[in-house]
Formats: C-alpha cells, structure tokens, sequence
C-alpha cells in the first residue's frame, strides 16, 4: 500500500510492453498520492537541498510515526511516503523549522490511513479536553527519587506513552522528546495553542500518574 | 487575562511556566505565587524531575537503516519520474506513435543504474579527496589497522582487505558524507591511479558499471552492504578491482 507508490509512468511503460490499452492502465494506475497533472522536474540542486534539510529529521519523523501508529512496520511506511510528499511539495517549504514540517506530513499521512482504515480519529481526547482541562495539577509523586532513571526505563516510559490516548499522546511526545515549542505543536497538530496547552497539562499528569503507579508496582514486586 | 492561582486554567500557566512559553508578566506571577505556596512550588520541581527523567531516558525511536535506504532510493528515483506536460497529454490521446519514442526514453533512463544524483555525489566525492589532499583519515595498509578504525564512527562494518597481492593496494580509510549520510571510504591504490570505495548498508541495491566526466563507476551489493567504487582508472580495470575485492569479502 503506501510502501509502494505506483508509478504511472514506468507502470504505463510495463504494461505496453506486455500489451495493454495503456490508457486504461494510466487511470488505474493514478496513485492518490501523485496527481496526473505534470509536476515541474526537481533540479539536481533542489535534491540535494532536500537531502542536506530534510533527511536529518528522519529519525524524528520515525520515531513520531512509531509513537502515533504504535506499530513499526506501519511507522517505517508512513515516513517513506512522508519523505515522498515532502520531496515533491518541496517547492511549497517556505523555511522555518524542517523538522515541524516534516512530522506535520508524517501526521496528516498518519490521519490519511486512519480515514481510509474507516477508523474515526478518537474522539475521546476531544471529550477528555472538555471536561478536565484542570486536570494537568498537581503532578505528585510520593518521592523525588521516583523521577531517577533505572535500567529499561526507556522500555517502560514507551508503553506508558503508548497507552495515553493519541490526542494526548502525540503532544506529548512532540514537547518532551522533540522539543517542540507550543506554536509548533499547535501548527503540527493543526489545533490552537489553547488547545495544545490544555493536552499537555493532562497528557502530563496521566503520564505522571501511570509512572508513579508503574513506580510502586515496581517497589512491591521487588521488596 | 491570566487565571488565578488554582482556579480553572492555572494548570496551563504553570505548564507553561516550566517549558519557558510565559511572557515576562505572566512569569512573575507565577514565581509570586510559586514563593507562597509549597503545594504548587512542590509540584513544579516534580514536574521539572519528570521533565529532566523524559529526556534523559531517551525514549525516541531511531530509524532503520532499510528505511533510510528506501527513501534515499524513492528520493533518486523521482527525480527522473516527472516527464513534461505536453508528452504526458500526447501519451493520454495517443499513445501509439509516441510509445516507441518514450520507450526509447525510458530504457535510457532505466539503464542508469541509480539516480543521476548518487553517481554525481560519488564522483565529486572522489574529485574532493583527491583536490583537498583529504584521501584518507587513516593512512595505513594494514587492514586490521583500519578496521577497528571505523567503530564508533559509523553504525556498520565495512570489510576490510588489502589486495596488495592482487595489485591494488590497501592505501587507508576515511569518511565521507553521500545521500545524506555518513558513509565508509576505504581507498586503494592501482599504479598511480586511486580508487575510493564507498559503502554503506543497503539490502537491495543493484549491480552496474556507469561512467561520469571521465571516471568510471561501478556497483555492487554484498552482505547487505552497497558498495560503489569511482577511480579515473579504466572500466575494464576497474570491474578487475571489483571481482578481487568481492571475492576477498564475505558474501
């Protein structure tokens, strides 16, 4: 599926080899992603432009595409169709953070394959914003110490992160593992800063409250 | 308007607060607060140890080397996909008399073996270590010296031989920066002529000699690994090189 982009061209190409109605072939083979109508060529020096701002964010945009989709293989195809789009959109970069622009792609492609999956985007972190807004305080814990770092704790801060429900999931990982300021959040996940503020406070304070239980769960087990 | 201290909306300032998104006034008000209220003072520095412990743990995922491979081929192969706006109108209309044409086209296209963009980075990659005096970080004929010379600085192992018998000597080992990423260059010698070959991890590559402004080019992938040797020795000489060295390596 998005792993492999048709190519309308080559696939045209292939099918007169074989001796097809080529025309027939062409309209099939139309992928939603590149629209019929001609794109300008991109120059060499646009390429390599593209290589040197945007291929740096890759790891970023696969460890976004992992936190959204919580599945590797999927994440791996979202970033290469991202990569795909942003290389052919490229003339649309108007500066600005590279990195923001790239993961707002690997989102929106993210979103794509929810609609197409007949899968509604949860509407709980909506629900959720509008009745706890006030919920992101206090962050407790019942000691300092349960913010010390052990062995495998990335392992578990992942699978805490990927409990949280997406709308809180996704800002969260954008402000403490991308470091996203709020106006990029708020541009990336097409919300108001308002909103981005809100997500954040409570995504926080589930996170804090799933760690600190993960924290206790811990100290029991092992006495 | 900014909200009270703890009524609906306090939350967010104090979030705010601690990621540095407040405007001078609205920090003040919170550090008059914060200097009053253990409650709120205390769950700041929770938040902020919270904060510290998230990045210090380094929870992002880091991409695969097979989708970093996939993208710079996509990213190769779309640069020679657009065709101009007339042709593509002429080809829906009518195909006939424009599909021997742009069938010629299209071998000629498909019988490079990557984008025109590698090959060129490749070659001014070879024109670079030879002008900048930069052939090699290493300087060394002793494979087992420029070995262990790559760990740590890349994320793969390239193998390294000297063909020195074979009549291409092991001259040293350096990195280069090609497709967006760091890659090896392990560099021979031949008669006064160098060769650069570059590697890097590439499961699927493809396999082909091509020639760019006088250099010769040739490419192979072996063991998971693409490697792309550029000298200004001749073709034939250079496909030597690489059935030395592929038989050298492991498969």
């Amino acid at each position: 599926m998005l792993a492999s982009l048709p190519v309308p061209i080559f696939g045209a190409f292939w099918s007169w080899l074989a001796g097809r109605p080529s025309a027939l072939v062409l309209h099939h083979a139309a992928p939603r992603a590149a629209p019929r109508a001609a794109r300008p060529a991109v120059s060499p020096a646009e390429a390599a432009r593209f290589r040197t701002v945007m291929l740096p964010h890759l790891d970023a945009a696969y460890s976004f595409a992992r936190f959204l989709c919580r599945d590797p293989v999927l994440a791996e195809d979202l970033v290469q169709d991202a990569f795909l789009r942003a290389f052919r959109g490229f003339a649309t970069y108007r500066g600005g953070d590279a990195r923001a622009w790239i993961l707002a792609i690997v989102r929106n492609g993210f979103r794509a394959w929810l609609g197409e999956r007949g899968r509604e985007p949860s509407a709980l972190g909506q629900a959720l914003d509008d009745e706890t807004t006030e919920a992101g305080w206090p962050i407790q814990a019942d000691t300092p110490e349960t913010w010390l770092l052990r062995n495998n704790d990335a392992e578990h801060i992942r699978g805490l992160v990927a409990a949280l429900p997406e709308s809180f999931r996704e800002v969260l990982v954008l402000r403490e593992f991308e470091g996203l300021s709020y106006k990029d959040i708020a541009e990336i996940t097409a919300t108001p800063i308002g909103t981005v503020m809100s997500r954040l406070s409570r995504a926080r304070a589930l996170f804090a409250a799933a760690w600190h239980g993960h924290r206790r769960a811990e100290e029991g087990g092992a006495p | 308007m900014s909200p009270a201290p703890h009524t609906p909306g306090w939350a967010r300032m104090l979030h705010g607060f601690v990621d540095g998104e407040l405007d001078a006034a609205h920090v003040l008000e919170c550090e008059a607060h914060l200097a009053i209220c253990p409650e709120c003072a205390d769950s700041v520095a929770h938040l902020r140890a919270m904060r510290a412990m998230l990045q210090a743990a380094e929870p992002g995922f880091t991409a695969p080397l097979a989708l970093r491979a996939r993208v710079l081929a996509d990213l190769a192969q779309d640069r020679r996909r657009p065709l101009p706006g007339l042709l593509r109108r002429l080809w829906n209309w009518s195909p006939v008399p424009l599909a021997a044409g742009l069938a010629a086209c299209l071998m000629l296209l498909l019988a490079q073996p990557r984008g025109p963009d590698l090959a060129d980075e490749l070659v001014a990659g070879h024109v670079r270590s030879l002008l900048a005096r930069h052939l090699t970080d290493i300087e060394t004929s002793a494979a087992h010296t420029v070995k262990p010379w790559f760990i740590g600085r890349i994320d793969f192992a390239p193998p390294v031989v000297d063909l020195a018998a074979r009549g291409f000597p092991l001259v040293g080992g350096r990195l280069d920066y090609i497709g967006g990423r760091a890659v090896a260059v392990l560099v021979y010698g031949r008669r006064e002529h160098v060769i650069n070959l570059f590697v890097w991890p590439e499961l699927h590559g493809q396999e082909g000699a091509a020639a760019r402004e006088g250099y010769s080019l040739t490419q192979w992938t072996q063991a998971g690994l693409a490697f792309w040797a550029v000298s200004d020795l001749n073709a034939v000489e250079l496909r030597e090189f690489r059935e030395e060295f592929s038989a050298a390596t492991p498969r």
